[in-house]
C-alpha cells in the first residue's frame, strides 16, 4: 500500500471517529430527557403538584411543598443576585476605574469557580449559625452568590457591547450620564441582560450542594421564611438514594420537572437573545 | 418595574402560607425515622396547628444541630456521652426513651434465606476477615446451606448514625479484635464497604447489589421485603429480630433503668433475646423559653407515651415497657 | 490696557460638597460603585470565614492534614489524603473519556459539519451543560450503576483483570463510575470551548496546509489543533475546575469510603461529597474544622485552575486577534 493511500484511509478512520464523537456527544442529552420522560411522566398528575410528602413507605403524596419552596428560594435569590449583578455591571461598564474594575471582575470569576458545597458551607457560617435556625433565608442567600457573577458578567458585558455613539448622541442633547446610561444605554443592551438573568436563575433553579445545610429540609410548608424549606433538588436527592420504590417514582416526576424548567429557561434566554441580536440589525 | 410586580404578586400568595401553625423543628436519628414520621403526621392530624418538621439524618446529626441549636429537639439510637453532653451549656439535656428497635444484618443473596450469623461471624465480615459468602465460618453457622464463590460487598454508614452505635457497640462486646481495631461510636473507621446515607441508603444500597450484607433497623428491611439473618445471642440460640425478642432484651433493663435513661441493651441475657436491640430517644433540653412550643412538645410527649406506643408493634418496633413509661412520665414535668 | 478675568467667587467648602452630591450622576457612581465592591466584600469575606472555621484542625494537624490517610471521627485523627486523592482520581478519570471525546466532536463540528449542523450541536451540547448535578446523579443510580456492575466491571475485570487497576469486586458505585458520571458534566466545556478555538484559526492556515498537499486529517490534526491549541487546554482547565467541585452527582455513585484504594472499581470519597455527606453531622470542633479546611483546600484548587485557565484562555485570543 503506497503512502498516500494509507494517508487517505487515516483520514477517512479519524474523520469518521471525530463524527463518531459528536454523534456520541449530542446525543446524551436526549438519553437524559429520555429516561426522565420514560420514568417520570406517569407520576406527573394532580396530586404531585398539590400534595405534601407522606411519610417513607407510604405511596402516595406529592411534592407541593418542594416546588413552592424552589421558588421562594429562587425570588430570595434573585432578589439579592438580580439589583447586585445588574448594578454592579453598570458599574464595571460605565463609571469604573482601572485597578478597581480589575479587582471587582477578578473577584467576580472567582466567586463563579467557587464550588457550591463551599458556599454551602460560607452560608451556613454567616447566616444559620447567628440565626441558630437552617432557613429560607440562608438558602435563599446561598443561591445569590452564585447567580451575582452571571449577572454581572452578562450586564457588563452586554452595556459594553452597545455602541459609544449613542452614549455620545445622549449627553450631546444634554442628558446627564445616569440618564444616559438609564434610559439609552441599558435599553439598547436589555436583551442580553435578560437573557443573563434568565440563565442565572437557570443555573440556581438546579443547585442542591448548597441548600444541603442552609434551607436544609421540610415535610410541611415552610410558615416563615425563617423556617427551613423543602426544594426541588434536595427532595430528587433524598428520594433517589432511599429504598422506597415510591420515593424512586416521585425522585423522577421531580427531576423531570426541574430539568423541564432549567431546559425551558436556557432556549428562552436563547431565543431572547436572537432575536435582540436580528433586531439591533434590523 | 415588572418583575418588582411580579415579585410582590408572589410574595402576596406566599403570605397566606404563613398560616399560624407552630414549627418545631427536629432532626436526628433514620433508626425510629418511620415511626416518628407516622407520629408526627398523626399528632397534626389531631393538632392542626402544631407541625413538627422531622428531618432523618443520622444521630450524629441529631445531636450535633441540638447543640449548635438550630433544631428545638433531636433524637438518637446512641446516648449523648458526657463529653457530648458537656458541650451544652444554655440548659441540660433529658433523654426520652421512645421505643425499641432490632438492628438486623441484612443481606441480598440468591437462593440464600433465613441465614444465620454468630458474633464472630459478623465481625469478620465487617472486618474484612471474611471475604466470600462461601467461607468455612458462614459455613458454620449455616450448615447444609449452598452459599455461593462469591465477594460479600459489605455495605455500612457514610453518615454518623445511632444505628452504626449499636451495631458496632454489638460487635465491640462480641469480639475482642473488633474492639481494639475499630470501637463503637456514631462514625468509625470501616476497615471495608460501601457507604450509604442513612438507614435508607444502606438498604437502597443491600437491595441493589447482589451478594451484599448492610446492617439496617428492622423495619427498612420489613419495608422493604428484604432478606434478613438471625444472630446467635448469648444464651447460644440464633434469634430473629421481632417485637418479642427485641422486647426480651429490654426485659433486664427495664426493671434497673438509671435516672437519666441512658443504657445499652445489646447482646443482653435471655433464652429469646435479640442481641442487637436498642432503645432509641429524644433528645429534650430541660429548659424552653417558647412557652406555646414548651406545651406542644410536652404534649407531645405525653400522647407519644401513651398512644403512640401503640403503633409501635404494626411498625415492627417493641413499645417501651410499662416501668419505663412511668418513669419517662415524670419526667416531662422536669422540663420548664 | 490689560484685561482682567473675570472669575466667580470662590465656593465655601459646603456649597462644594453639596454641589457635588446635587449632581445626580455621582449619586449614580456610588451607587454603583457600592455594589460592586460588595461583590470584592463578600468574596473576601467568604476566604475569610473559611480560614477562621477551619482554624482548630489547622492548629492541630498542620500540613500533615494534606498528607493524612486516616479519617478517624472516634480518635479525632483527621487526614486530607483519601479525598484529595479521590477527587483527582475521578476528575482525571473523568478528562481521560472527555477529551478525546470532547476534542474530537470540536473538530468535527469546527472543520467538517456544515455551519447549521454544527450550531444545532452546539446547542444540545451546552443545554446539557445546563442540566442540573443532582439529575445526572438521579440518572445515574439507576442507570449507570447497574450497567457498570452488570456488564463494563466484569468486563474490565476479564480482561484487564491482572493489573491492580481492575481488581475488586464489581460494586457497580466507585471511583470509575464516578468518573464516567463527572465526563457527562466536563465535556461540554471541552467541546464548546475548542470549538470556539478551532474556529479562531485563520483560514490561511488551513489553506496552506492543504495547498501543500496534506489530507484534511492533516491539515486538521497537524496545522490547525496546534495552533489552537492554549485555547484547547483552557477548556481543559475549566472542564477540570468543574469536575473538581461537582458535588451530588458523584456522592450519588462513588460509595462513600474512606479509604485509599488503588482500583478503580473500588468505592472512595472525594471532598465535595464527605462534605456534603458529613458537615450536618460532625460532633466536635476538630471534626467541623477539618471538614471546612477540606473545604478550603479544595477551594484553593479551583482557584489556581481556574486563573490558570483563564490566562490561557486571554492568551489565546490575544493570540489569534494578533495575526498577520
Amino acid at each position: 500500500m503506497d503512502q498516500l493511500k494509507r494517508r487517505n484511509i487515516l483520514n477517512n478512520v479519524m474523520l469518521t471517529l471525530t463524527g463518531i464523537c459528536t454523534v456520541l456527544t449530542s446525543s446524551v442529552l436526549f438519553l437524559v430527557l429520555g429516561f426522565l420522560v420514560y420514568n417520570g411522566w406517569r407520576s406527573l398528575n394532580w396530586d404531585f403538584f398539590t400534595k405534601l410528602p407522606l411519610s417513607a413507605g407510604e405511596t402516595g403524596g406529592g411534592m407541593a411543598n418542594a416546588i413552592v419552596g424552589s421558588g421562594i428560594l429562587i425570588l430570595i435569590a434573585a432578589a439579592i443576585g438580580i439589583p447586585v449583578g445588574f448594578l454592579g455591571g453598570i458599574y464595571l461598564a460605565e463609571f469604573g476605574g482601572k485597578t478597581f474594575a480589575m479587582l471587582v471582575r477578578y473577584t467576580a470569576d472567582l466567586l463563579n469557580g467557587v464550588p457550591s458545597i463551599v458556599i454551602g458551607i460560607f452560608a451556613w457560617t454567616v447566616i444559620v449559625v447567628p440565626m441558630h435556625h437552617f432557613s429560607a433565608w440562608a438558602g435563599g442567600f446561598a443561591l445569590s452568590l452564585m447567580m451575582i457573577p452571571i449577572g454581572l458578567r452578562a450586564t457588563e458585558q452586554f452595556l459594553r457591547s452597545v455602541p459609544n455613539s449613542l452614549r455620545e448622541g445622549s449627553l450631546a442633547l444634554g442628558a446627564s450620564k445616569t440618564r444616559t446610561v438609564m434610559s439609552v444605554v441599558v435599553p439598547a443592551a436589555r436583551q442580553g441582560i435578560l437573557t443573563g438573568m434568565i440563565l442565572g436563575v437557570a443555573r440556581i433553579a438546579g443547585e442542591t450542594a448548597p441548600l444541603l445545610f442552609t434551607s436544609f429540609n421540610n415535610q410541611f410548608w415552610a410558615a416563615k421564611l425563617g423556617e427551613p424549606s423543602a426544594s426541588l433538588p434536595v427532595m430528587i436527592y433524598t428520594h433517589a438514594i432511599s429504598p422506597y420504590e415510591d420515593w424512586h417514582r416521585q425522585a423522577w416526576a421531580a427531576g423531570l420537572v426541574l430539568l423541564m424548567l432549567v431546559l425551558i429557561a436556557n432556549i428562552a434566554s436563547r431565543w431572547v437573545l436572537s432575536r435582540g441580536a436580528s433586531a439591533q440589525r434590523g | 418595574m415588572k418583575k418588582l410586580i411580579l415579585w410582590i404578586t408572589l410574595l402576596a400568595i406566599a403570605a397566606p402560607l404563613a398560616a399560624s401553625a407552630e414549627t418545631i423543628n427536629a432532626a436526628g436519628a433514620t433508626f425510629p425515622a418511620p415511626i416518628y414520621q407516622k407520629w408526627f403526621e398523626d399528632f397534626h392530624k389531631a393538632h392542626a396547628d402544631i407541625q413538627i418538621n422531622y428531618q432523618s439524618i443520622g444521630s450524629g446529626g441529631g445531636i450535633r444541630q441540638l447543640t449548635e441549636g438550630t433544631v428545638d429537639f433531636g433524637a438518637s439510637d446512641m446516648p449523648m456521652t458526657d463529653d457530648q453532653l458537656s458541650k451544652i451549656t444554655k440548659y441540660k439535656v433529658l433523654h426520652f426513651p421512645t421505643v425499641l428497635g432490632g438492628v438486623v444484618p441484612a443481606y441480598s443473596v440468591a437462593g440464600a434465606a433465613s441465614l444465620k450469623f454468630s458474633g464472630d461471624t459478623l465481625a469478620g465480615i465487617f472486618l474484612g476477615n471474611i471475604k466470600k459468602w462461601n467461607d468455612a465460618a458462614l459455613a458454620k453457622d449455616n450448615p447444609g446451606v449452598k452459599l455461593p464463590n462469591e465477594d460479600i460487598t459489605v455495605v455500612h454508614r457514610s453518615d454518623g448514625s445511632g444505628t452504626s452505635f449499636v451495631w458496632t457497640d454489638y460487635l465491640s462486646k462480641v469480639s475482642p479484635e473488633w474492639k481494639m481495631k475499630v470501637g463503637a461510636n456514631t462514625s468509625v473507621n470501616w476497615p471495608v464497604g460501601l457507604g450509604g446515607k442513612g438507614n435508607e441508603g444502606v438498604a437502597g444500597l443491600v437491595k441493589q447489589t447482589p451478594n451484599s450484607i448492610g446492617y439496617v433497623e428492622l423495619i427498612y428491611a420489613a419495608q422493604n421485603k428484604m432478606e434478613y439473618g438471625s444472630v446467635k445471642n448469648v444464651a447460644g440460640s440464633f434469634v430473629k429480630a421481632d417485637v418479642a425478642s427485641v422486647t426480651e432484651a429490654a426485659a433486664g433493663a427495664a426493671k434497673d433503668m438509671p435516672a437519666d435513661f441512658r443504657v445499652s441493651i445489646t447482646n443482653a441475657p435471655g433464652k429469646n433475646a435479640y442481641p442487637i436491640s436498642s432503645f432509641t430517644w429524644m433528645l429534650l433540653p430541660d429548659k424552653i423559653d417558647d412557652a406555646t412550643k414548651k406545651k406542644s412538645i410536652k404534649d407531645f410527649l405525653a400522647w407519644m407515651l401513651t398512644t403512640g406506643q401503640g403503633n409501635a408493634a404494626d411498625m415492627f418496633y417493641a413499645p417501651l415497657p410499662k416501668p419505663v413509661v412511668a418513669k419517662e412520665q415524670k419526667q416531662i414535668a422536669l422540663i420548664k | 490696557m490689560a484685561t482682567v478675568a473675570v472669575t466667580a467667587p470662590p465656593e465655601s467648602r459646603p456649597r462644594k460638597l453639596v454641589n457635588f452630591w446635587r449632581d445626580g450622576d455621582q449619586i449614580t457612581h456610588l451607587v454603583t460603585l457600592l455594589f460592586a465592591a460588595s461583590v470584592l466584600l463578600v468574596t473576601v469575606f467568604l476566604v475569610y470565614e473559611l480560614w477562621i472555621h477551619s482554624g482548630p484542625s489547622r492548629a492541630k494537624f498542620g500540613f500533615s492534614f494534606l498528607t493524612g490517610r486516616t479519617w478517624d471521627p472516634v480518635a479525632e485523627k483527621f487526614g486530607a489524603l483519601p479525598f484529595i486523592y479521590g477527587t483527582v482520581l475521578t476528575s482525571f478519570l473523568a478528562l481521560l473519556i472527555s477529551v478525546p471525546l470532547g476534542v474530537g466532536a470540536a473538530i468535527f463540528l469546527s472543520e467538517l459539519a456544515p455551519p447549521k449542523l454544527s450550531n444545532a450541536c452546539t446547542f444540545l451540547v451546552e443545554l446539557l451543560a445546563a442540566v442540573p448535578s443532582v439529575i445526572l446523579g438521579l440518572l445515574s443510580i439507576f442507570t449507570l450503576v447497574p450497567l457498570m456492575r452488570l456488564y463494563v466491571e466484569p468486563f474490565f475485570k476479564r480482561t484487564f483483570g491482572f493489573l491492580p487497576l481492575f481488581q475488586g469486586p464489581a460494586y457497580g458505585v466507585g471511583y470509575l463510575t464516578a468518573g464516567i458520571a463527572l465526563a457527562t458534566m466536563t465535556f461540554p466545556f471541552v467541546i464548546s470551548i475548542s470549538r470556539e478555538a478551532l474556529l479562531a484559526v485563520p483560514r490561511e492556515q488551513r489553506e496552506a496546509a492543504l495547498a501543500l498537499g496534506a489530507t484534511k486529517w492533516e491539515s486538521t490534526w497537524q496545522v490547525v489543533v496546534p495552533f489552537a491549541r492554549l485555547g484547547i487546554i483552557g477548556s481543559i482547565f475549566l472542564a477540570l475546575a468543574r469536575a473538581l467541585g461537582e458535588t451530588m452527582a458523584v456522592t450519588m455513585v462513588i460509595g462513600n469510603d474512606t479509604g485509599i484504594h488503588t482500583s478503580l472499581l473500588a468505592p472512595g470519597y472525594t471532598i465535595a461529597a464527605i462534605i456534603a455527606n458529613e458537615f450536618t453531622e460532625a460532633t466536635g470542633d476538630i471534626y467541623l474544622s477539618s471538614l471546612v479546611e477540606l473545604g478550603l483546600v479544595l477551594f484553593a484548587l479551583t482557584m489556581v485552575l481556574n486563573a490558570a485557565a483563564q490566562l490561557l484562555i486571554i492568551a489565546t485570543t490575544r493570540r489569534g486577534s494578533r495575526q498577520d
